[in-house]
């Protein structure tokens, strides 16, 4: 196991797949000379050059419908999109084309390609550069969307997305890439789909996924120490499919369920999470489910109103407390 | 441009470097949060066209490098500086930042974060100012990687076609990001890229404010006078990197020094102290006082001034709902 940050471990899945595969490659802006706004794709350019390392032009539905294309004949790109917020100029393709080529073809073409993208409130970037825009991808029919709450998902779910002939969409936070965690020495596969208990408990289920798992992680040992709740922690690092089974199994031990995301709540993840409950074990409910989520405004400059418009752990606490009658 | 412009112009650009300076200074400070891209290098694009045009009148639109040309439409440096420390005195209420400073009542229309985004706005501006039949034109000032969005194109195009009041002003600084402009684009001098679509272009040196002006004259005549769009590129470059967070490694120090030797403001000083408007005495005092005023002046209101309320976080978010109740509820008399 060597301990690494989230970067290092994004960088290293690129390298041992454009090691084993020479149609593996990679494109977006600033990535190749400069080794990306986040070091993700750091050396790379040095290692396999500027032909499968592309740095390219600020032409966001440009590059990544060509990247996809380049896919219907086998190549495998990873494109970056430097901030999910400028995803919005590639939305065009990565839904009309990549997500439902395979269907619209009757199973002729299909786009096996990744797209990897920093999103989520970083530290006063403002309203054009904040975005979490995980539930705009999550509705789209034939495009898989994952998301690691830490360095070892990082790797493994990249090592997958590579691998499997689906686009997948890997949601990050610009907040995490320095998080250190373990990954295995060896060559490892993160499932594309399920979830992971990161916490075992007993009394209430926190469901979060990517840097709202560290919330609930973190709430989960503040009920534990000050109020003696046992909370499970279930890492929702598959936003499409979401795991139902996983779901229904951890909130029809505890009877009780909170989700967590930094994202506005209106068409959420939480609300989706809420309709599975509701479909899969309602009558196992002891109390209604909660959501804690961001307030539904642009992302204010300021300082002051930049924190309370997005949750933290301490909103998690507030949030079982209240599930509880105790606050 | 009379002497005495130019002399205002110098005082200006003196100023438009020093706030630019302070607020690096008052990032590294950690009173100005987020990104902050800044405008040294380039004053003499901006202000040449603006001095060709009218400062207040005409529509301003660009990116998030957006400081100067907000101060050069008229808004007040204390505003300015107080939305950068984020205080409800900010000319975005604090909202915003430094990506987003907005005027309205100097026909500021604002700085956006998305490279590209503003072209088309710029376009709906001028159908607008077309629509009233006013006598302003729209400015679109960005940099040159944003024509490397399509939507770069398609503005071109409708422009071109609705024979729109927009002139485009192309700051080219030879990079976008870390990126230089022959890596990512496969024709360096962009007013090539415009004659496809019919419309009249023109390229100068974007250091030397006198060139700036005459060059911006002529695009703006034309524009005025409801030919059409038009293309100014200016040749130009970035003292500082891109934003906060850039080490400059992708060019060289030797790059830049060539680059500094053709500043805009002592280029202008030197014009000025040669044709016996200007000693240099005057100048440096000219300097000092800029400082003094930004310190004394800019920064102190900045400091001073007020954050937003918490309880207002949402203000803003839709139009003030009392004012729309008719509609809202079905209920219009
Ligand atoms: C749609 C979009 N893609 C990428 C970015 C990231 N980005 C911000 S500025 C920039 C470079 C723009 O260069 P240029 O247009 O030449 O303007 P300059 O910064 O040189 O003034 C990039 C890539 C962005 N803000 N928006
Ligand atoms: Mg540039």
């Amino acid at each position: 196991m060597a301990n690494i940050m989230y970067w290092e471990a994004i960088q290293r899945a690129h390298d041992e797949e454009m090691a084993r595969d020479p149609m593996v490659i990679c494109m977006g802006e600033d990535i190749g000379v400069a080794g990306g706004t986040y070091k993700a794709t750091k050396g790379l350019y040095e290692k396999y050059g500027p032909l499968r390392v592309m740095d390219t032009p600020i032409s966001e539905g440009g590059f990544t419908g060509l990247g996809i294309g380049a896919s219907f004949l086998g190549v495998r790109p990873i494109i970056e999109i430097m901030s999910v917020n400028f995803a919005w100029l590639a939305m065009d393709q990565m839904f009309n084309s990549a997500a439902k080529v395979r269907y619209m073809s009757g199973g002729q073409l299909t786009a096996p390609c990744v797209f990897r993208s920093a999103g989520g409130a970083a530290h006063q970037l403002g309203a054009q550069h904040s975005a979490r825009m995980e539930k705009v991808f999550m509705g789209i029919a034939g495009l898989r969307v994952v998301t690691a709450s830490n360095p070892k998902q990082a790797y493994g779910l990249l090592k997958s997305a590579i691998r499997c002939d689906d686009p997948v969409f890997i949601n990050e936070h610009e907040l995490m890439y320095n998080m250190k965690g373990e990954v295995p020495d060896g060559e490892y596969f993160h499932p594309l789909e399920g979830s992971d208990i990161a916490r075992a408990g007993t009394d209430v289920t926190l469901l979060g996924y990517n840097i709202s798992v560290h919330w609930c992680l973190k709430a989960a040992e503040i009920l534990d120490k000050q109020y003696g709740i046992s909370a499970e922690v279930v890492d929702l690092y598959s936003l499409s499919p979401l795991d139902r089974a996983g779901i229904k199994k951890s909130v029809s031990k505890t009877h009780r369920a909170v989700i967590a995301e930094e994202d506005e709540a209106p068409v959420g993840v939480g609300s989706e999470v809420i309709a599975i409950i509701n479909e899969e074990c309602f009558f196992e409910l002891d109390a209604a489910p909660v959501r804690v989520h961001s307030a539904l405004v642009p992302q204010p400059y300021n300082h002051t109103l930049e924190k309370a418009a997005i949750p933290d752990h301490e909103d998690v606490v507030k949030a079982v407390l209240k599930l509880f009658g105790k606050a | 441009m009379k002497i005495d412009d130019k002399k205002r112009v110098l005082r200006e650009m003196v100023l438009h470097r020093r706030f630019e300076e302070r607020c690096y200074q008052a990032y590294i400070e950690r009173k100005i949060g987020g990104f902050l891209h800044l405008y040294p290098g380039q004053e003499a694009c901006c202000n040449g066209v603006m001095e060709a045009a009218r400062p207040g009148h005409d529509y301003v639109i660009t990116g998030y490098r957006d400081h100067v040309h907000a101060i050069k439409c008229g808004a007040d440096p204390k505003e300015v500086m107080a939305e950068l420390y984020g205080k409800e005195t900010g000319s975005s209420k604090g909202r915003g930042g430094s990506m987003h400073i907005f005027d309205a009542a100097h026909h500021f229309m604002g700085g956006y974060a998305l490279v590209g985004g503003p072209f088309p706005l710029a376009a709906g501006i001028a159908k607008a100012i077309q629509l009233k039949g006013g006598d302003e034109i729209a400015i679109c000032f960005l940099g040159d990687a944003a024509n490397n969005q399509g939507v770069f194109h398609e503005t071109l195009n409708m422009a071109a076609l609705w024979k729109l009041p927009v002139l485009f002003v192309c700051e080219n600084n030879l990079y976008g990001i870390g990126t230089s402009i022959e890596r990512s684009t496969a024709v360096v001098h962009q007013h090539k890229r415009v004659a496809a679509y019919n419309i009249p272009a023109d390229e100068c040196d974007g250091q030397d404010i006198d060139i700036v002006y005459e060059h911006a004259r002529k695009a703006v005549d034309h524009v005025r006078s409801g030919n059409g769009p038009f293309f100014l590129e200016l040749m130009t470059y970035r003292y500082r990197g891109h934003s906060m967070s850039d080490a400059r490694s992708y060019r060289s120090r030797e790059e830049e020094e060539v680059w500094k030797q053709r500043d805009p403001i002592l280029m202008l000083r030197d014009r000025l102290i040669t044709a016996g408007a200007l000693t240099m005495a005057e100048f440096e005092a000219l300097e000092k006082e800029t400082d003094a005023y930004i310190e004394n002046e800019v920064i102190k209101f900045a400091e001073e001034s007020p954050e937003p309320r918490v309880e207002e976080l949402e203000k803003y978010v839709f139009a003030d709902r009392e004012t729309q109740l008719p509609w809202l509820t079905g209920k219009a008399a």
